[in-house]
């Protein structure tokens, strides 16, 4: 016999698994829908049941629309934002293209929701935080970064980088204004690419890193973004000191059934929709493909 | 449990009795075009117990191929699953393979438990057989999986020209209960029974690993970079045969299909391997396994690391078929251990 390994859950909070067929989809209804960039569209949706979704920032659902397919999205609110939940999906594939040509009051079934959490709730409770988002990144860690600001006495100094392709790319713009216009907050923001009436930074995310103050020991790191981004982003981090134990990743794969089975999320033996998607970069030091 | 020697005749009434058995399926090794492999049996003499290997594990019958999970009907979230509870006998099958359906039970049935499967394992009655021929790429001795004490509901085993017939639970005792005539099997069975154990695990190396099963896992914790992954990805036609003749191989991709009229439509999963090119590629078209070679390296990784580490077992058992299906002749599991392990 080979000892077994325990699976790395460095998050508690993780729901119990669902009892009966865990690949049947519930009914959710779309209550909003909202274009925000090109190719990334903004939903609300509403469980059928009536019940919460009952997720924690960071996690996410399996999303089908009939015919089409199930895809894995994060959920992008904040579960104290009450009674409904809210994706931003991209059009890159067949199922979000379909999703894209659904209308409010259209159904979509919902697995979920899976995964680990941003420890918003616990590690990250009494520290000060660094949210580092890159383009639909930011998607993920809006469900943490709102789950701070609506229990903002619980974090020390709150900071957002956060960088797009180019200013047409930029997600949730009226949250960045508001973000940028509050005193309880830093928020620094950059695009790759400076286009038309556009007077901010220009240049990579890791531009931005430099620029936040940090007391490395009292500070959390949370990083979500392409998959390139992450080696550069933590490069520059370690350049500060920052210890591999309070940074946070949450980490894109092809999370095809969300339940450990599939096998395509495997990095190396971690099942990423399990063991994932956020985690603790000190634990995953040794998955040779995790970064 | 019930022990009973049968005479070849006696069995082959079994079998005969088995097959009229309504609303039940019989499925066994049977021969096609000079291979074996395991189907509907029609007729009792079609069943050919003395087969080395068949080409596709009987994995087959628990997870098929192309597996209906879902219907809907368009236009909405109308889902409703589809769990299929077709009682059948699968008769004749061989240490190594139970072993590896044994392994598929517990993955299937860890947390978030896979109803789809365990509901046709549920209804299955599983009949094994000791290895009558040894085949020519049989490693199972070397695996230690060339006897399977338990996981089957009934074990045959030829002596003598007749067949010592055990049920290992309930289930293998109530299918026994149909078995006319036959003899009480004695402790002499039980001891000749022994012997063709010691003889098959002797036998069943014809490619010997050169370390304890067991231990491979320390080698593949060294051998991450070592120069055999590139070595043989070269040759790597990343056409997947390997994951698809594998008995336990069990990842799956799910595809929606849409009927003619697009009214309604079924939700299916189907057969894929780590292999294959797109495996870990997301939509978007960013690949986390682009090398070939790191496709390669995540199969053998998987047999003797990853799929241990969560259920306890080495997930190669030794039947061979992917020495056989692979024509670039570089899936040999105990020649790629052999390399970590005289490194």
């Amino acid at each position: 016999m080979i000892k077994v390994k325990p699976q790395i859950q460095n998050h508690p909070g993780r729901p119990v698994p669902p009892k009966g067929d865990v690949y049947l989809p519930q009914a959710a209804t779309i209550v909003k829908k909202q274009p925000m960039t090109a190719l990334d569209c903004f939903f609300e949706f509403k469980m059928d049941s009536g019940k919460e979704l009952g997720h924690q920032p960071g996690q996410f659902v399996e999303i089908s629309v009939a015919g089409w397919g199930e895809a894995p999205i994060s959920i992008s609110s904040s579960p104290t934002h009450k009674g409904v939940f809210q994706m931003v999906i991209r059009k890159v594939g067949s199922v979000t293209t379909a999703l894209h040509d659904l209308k409010v009051g259209d159904k979509v079934g919902i697995r979920g929701p899976y995964g680990t959490v941003f420890p918003v709730a616990t590690d990250l409770k009494g520290k000060a935080v660094l949210f580092i988002a890159g383009g639909i990144g930011l998607v993920p860690l809006r469900s943490a970064i709102n789950y701070c600001l609506d229990n903002r006495k619980d974090y020390g100094d709150i900071s957002i980088l956060f960088g797009a392709r180019t200013p047409d790319d930029r997600l949730f713009v009226d949250e960045l204004e508001a973000w940028r216009l509050r005193k309880d907050l830093t928020f620094i923001e950059t695009v790759d690419q400076g286009r038309g009436s556009w007077k901010g930074n220009v240049g990579l995310i890791t531009t931005l890193i430099p620029k936040v103050c940090l007391n490395t020991e009292h500070t959390a790191t949370v990083i979500c973004g392409p998959p390139v981004m992450y080696k550069f982003v933590i490069k520059e981090l370690m350049k500060m000191h920052v210890p591999h134990r309070s940074i946070y990743v949450s980490l894109e794969r092809r999370m095809k059934c969300g339940v450990g089975k599939c096998g395509h999320c495997q990095m190396n033996g971690v099942y990423v929709c399990q063991e994932g998607p956020v985690f603790k970069q000190e634990d995953i030091l040794d998955v040779q493909e995790a970064i | 449990m019930p022990l009973k020697y049968l005479k070849k005749s006696e069995l082959n009434q079994w079998v005969v009795t088995l097959l009229k058995e309504n609303g039940r399926k019989f499925y066994g090794p049977k021969e096609k075009n000079g291979f074996f492999d395991f189907d509907e049996i029609g007729d009792a003499s079609e069943l050919r117990l003395d087969y080395d290997t068949t080409v596709i594990p009987p994995k087959k019958y628990f997870q098929p191929p192309q597996e209906l999970m879902l219907k809907f009907k368009t236009g909405g979230a109308d889902y409703e699953n589809v769990i299929d509870k077709t009682p059948f006998v699968l008769f004749g099958v061989h240490p190594y393979d139970i072993i590896a359906i044994n392994q598929m039970d517990k993955i299937f049935s860890m947390e978030n438990r896979d109803e789809h499967y365990l509901a046709r394992r549920e209804a299955s009655v599983l009949v094994g057989v000791d290895v009558e021929t040894v085949s020519a790429n049989h490693f199972a001795g070397s695996m230690g999986t060339s006897i399977a004490k338990t996981g089957w509901d009934v074990l045959l085993t030829k002596i003598n020209g007749g067949y010592l017939v055990q049920s290992g639970n309930p289930k293998g005792e109530k299918l026994m209960a149909s078995i006319a005539g036959g003899e009480k099997g004695t402790n002499e069975q039980l001891a000749e029974r022994e012997k063709i154990w010691l003889d098959n695990c002797a036998a069943m190396r014809k490619h010997e690993l050169k370390c304890a099963p067991e231990d491979l896992h320390a080698f593949l914790e060294k051998g991450y970079n070592h120069p055999i992954w590139e070595e043989k990805a070269r040759l790597c036609f990343s056409c997947g045969s390997c994951n698809l003749v594998c008995p336990t191989c069990y990842c799956f991709d799910v595809q929606d299909d849409v009927a003619w009229d697009t009214k309604c439509g079924t939700r299916c999963r189907s057969w894929d391997g780590c292999l294959l090119k797109d495996f870990a590629t997301v939509t978007g078209g960013h690949n986390f396994r682009k090398r070939k070679a790191d496709r390669y390296r995540h199969r053998f990784y998987r047999k003797g690391k990853y799929v241990p580490e969560k259920m306890g077992e080495i997930a190669c058992v030794g039947c061979g078929r992917c020495i056989k299906a692979c024509v670039s002749n570089i899936a040999n599991p105990v020649e790629v251990y052999n390399r970590l392990v005289e490194a």
